[in-house]
């Protein structure tokens, strides 16, 4: 297996009253040629750790390996072998699109011609247009034809979406799928739950600097209360939550005053249970759904918060 | 088509990396119109309002009554002079009235056949004026023809307001351009996370710091040439002294300026803290270093401080070069000055600058 990326026990403390630790004994391996997503609200140490690999800030300690290679001997190969599209970087407005990855691609010795890139982005009608006349997802992918014109092997994405509309979202997803088939790696940040499920082989959830779970979306979902939620609303003296445990097929369970949300890989055994339960209980049903279990719900398990409620400090 | 094709090499130099830089800043800045009108028309402004306001304007008239029967000699000269209109068989108390209100700034009353009484005001320049030209056309009326002294009108070229005023103007605009065009724009692509953007890619620093340098040299040009062309076609401003030695002072002035800028937009990463910071240099220099009026207006204890800033020794080699003919060698201390501002500041600047 190679790795694209890999670090180990990764510190990064930035100095104030109180210093601030962005990052502590963080772990990540990324393998060539996936698509790997770093999910964590803001503030988590997403970005510290990408501008770490992405050699913009040095670490405190710990060992960091980029495509084989570490930042203190070969910045300069490395730097030419990586493509970075920030989601917070303004691009000149009075620069049009074909200037503007053209200016990128004078840094690099090799690369694709700035028209390829562009249309890897699909903005071909728009190279002469200036970017204060584009939308905020065409800038995005304005950003990315930057990233991509070195031709780079490896690409990191920080909140490649983050407010976007969701026609252009699904347009940087299209992209990012495209590039994995022509075999690059990428690293992305996120805090959209979806987004990882539709574009990660593997995900990391970050939290407060480290790593609190790896693996597969799937997997993450399966071990952390199984495929299926059940949520019911009801109204009387909710049941021990041991009892919602005991239920057929389930995994976890939450109680709140009028509300149970019920993990389950089984939800045709753990349903008809959970309504008996109710029953005896002498609880009136409100309201029942069942949904796909998402990442968001491993996050809730792993913490105990939404990511959303972090988020929005 | 992987890597640069084996294109002209008019290609490649379009596409190295420092002629892509350079052009960028080209765009941005000739982009922006209100930015143009700023550096190019502005400066032009100020030297049409203060350049006229300021215009030495021709002496008026001189009115001068007489009362009397005034010697006709007299009389004659006096009526010789253009600068000079006289009235006469003036009644003697209207005469008095005439002084007394300004109307007339001499009245001479000749009273029988004694010597002339000259009546004046001594509080108006004006008639100290009129009073010197009628004792001079008395003088010549006594002095026989052969020991009339000469007179030579010389044009004294450069020494007018607005010859000192241009100078002053290239010396603030270059001091303007270099920390608003280097320390400004820095700061602007700090803020904007342009900057680590670009850092992340294999971009040359040198090259970078070279485009601000050689782009912001380039508007230099452009706007000097213009103020030069301007000044000397409404206003007749010429340069006195050596060419070369001016196109040397611009540079090195130039090359100063951009280097404070550096230093300035060193760590900034607001444009509040980049505005403070900028005032902070310049508003002194506006004052103290003779843009709009000589410097050694202010008191002697001060000459010392102010004949070390860097626009203080800017405008003089200014000035030395075209209002007084300096060559190369009598601007060299004020280069001196220049060339340890910008070492200093260009140092400290890379030494402090921040990338991300």
């Amino acid at each position: 297996m190679e790795l694209a990326i890999s670090c180990r026990n990764l510190c990064k403390t930035y100095p104030g009253k109180p210093p601030v630790f962005a990052v502590k004994n963080l772990n990540l391996e990324v393998r060539s040629g996936s698509c790997f997503g770093l999910l964590g609200p803001n503030g988590a140490g997403k970005t510290t750790t990408l501008e770490i690999l992405e050699g913009i800030i040095t670490p405190d300690s710990g060992d960091v390996q980029v495509l084989g290679r570490s930042w203190l001997t070969d910045a300069k190969w490395l730097r030419s072998r990586i493509g970075i599209a920030l989601q917070e970087t303004k691009l000149s407005e009075r620069q049009t699109v074909g200037e503007t990855v053209t200016l990128f691609r004078s840094f690099y010795d090799r690369g694709m011609s700035p028209e390829e890139a562009i249309a890897l982005v699909s903005l071909e009608g728009k190279t002469h247009a200036r970017l204060s006349n584009l939308s905020g997802g065409q800038k995005q992918r304005v950003a990315l034809a930057c990233s991509l014109v070195g031709d780079p092997d490896l690409l990191f994405l920080d909140e490649p979406t983050t407010g976007l509309d969701p026609q252009s979202r699904r347009q940087v997803w299209d992209i990012a799928r495209s590039l994995i088939d022509r075999g690059k790696t990428i690293l992305l940040t996120t805090h959209y739950m979806d987004e990882a499920e539709q574009l990660c082989t593997q995900v990391a959830v970050v939290d407060h600097g480290a790593t609190i779970a790896t693996g597969s979306p799937r997997d993450l979902i399966r071990a952390h209360g199984g495929d299926h939620r059940i949520e019911a609303q009801f109204s009387g003296v909710a049941p021990q939550l041991d009892a919602f445990l005991a239920l057929p097929g389930a995994v976890t369970a939450r109680v709140e005053a009028d509300q149970v949300w019920c993990g389950t890989e089984s939800p045709h055994a753990t349903l008809p249970a959970l309504l008996k339960l109710l029953e005896v209980q002498g609880c009136t049903l409100i309201g029942l759904g069942t949904r796909a279990a998402t990442l968001e719900d491993v996050f809730v398990n792993l913490t105990g918060r939404h990511l959303r409620e972090e988020s929005m400090r | 088509m992987i890597g640069v094709s084996p294109a002209s090499w008019s290609s490649r130099l379009i596409h190295h990396p420092l002629a892509q830089l350079i052009l960028a800043r080209v765009r941005d800045f000739f982009r922006e119109p209100e930015a143009l009108f700023w550096v190019y028309g502005f400066p032009l402004l100020i030297a049409l309002a203060l350049g006229t306001a300021f215009r030495e304007r021709p002496i008026e008239h001189l009115t001068i009554d007489t009362v009397g029967d005034v010697e006709l000699g007299l009389v004659a000269s006096l009526s010789a002079n253009p600068q000079l209109e006289l009235h006469k068989g003036i009644d003697a108390n209207e005469g008095e009235h005439r002084l007394r209100t300004g109307k007339s700034c001499l009245l001479i009353i000749q009273n029988g056949s004694g010597p002339p009484v000259l009546r004046t005001d001594p509080n108006r320049p004006e008639s100290a004026l009129a009073m010197a030209l009628v004792e001079s056309a008395l003088m010549r009326s006594v002095v026989p023809d052969d020991k009339q002294p000469l007179i030579q009108r010389q044009e004294v070229q450069g020494a007018r307001y607005v010859d000192f005023l241009i100078p002053g103007l290239i010396g603030m605009n270059l001091m303007g351009g270099g920390l608003w065009g280097v320390g400004y724009v820095t700061v602007d692509m700090r803020a904007r996370k342009l900057l680590k953007r670009l850092v992340a890619t294999p971009m040359s620093r040198v090259h970078f710091l070279l485009s601000l340098c050689l782009s912001r040299l380039l508007f230099n040009s452009i706007e000097i040439a213009l103020l030069v062309m301007f000044s000397w076609i409404v206003f007749g401003v010429s340069i006195q002294g050596s060419l070369f030695a001016l196109l040397v002072v611009i540079l090195v002035g130039g090359a100063t300026f951009q280097a404070l800028g550096l230093l300035v937009a060193s760590r900034a990463n607001t444009y509040e803290a980049v505005n403070g910071l900028m005032n902070l240099v310049m508003l002194p220099m506006y004052i103290l270093s003779g843009v709009f009026f000589s410097s050694e207006r202010f008191p002697d204890a001060m000459q010392g401080i102010i004949g070390f800033l860097p626009l203080t020794a800017l405008n003089k080699a200014l000035r030395m070069i075209m209002n007084d003919g300096s060559g190369f060698l009598a601007v060299l201390p004020s280069l001196g000055i220049l060339l340890l501002w910008m070492v200093v500041s260009f140092v400290l600047a890379t030494r402090l600058f921040r990338w991300r």
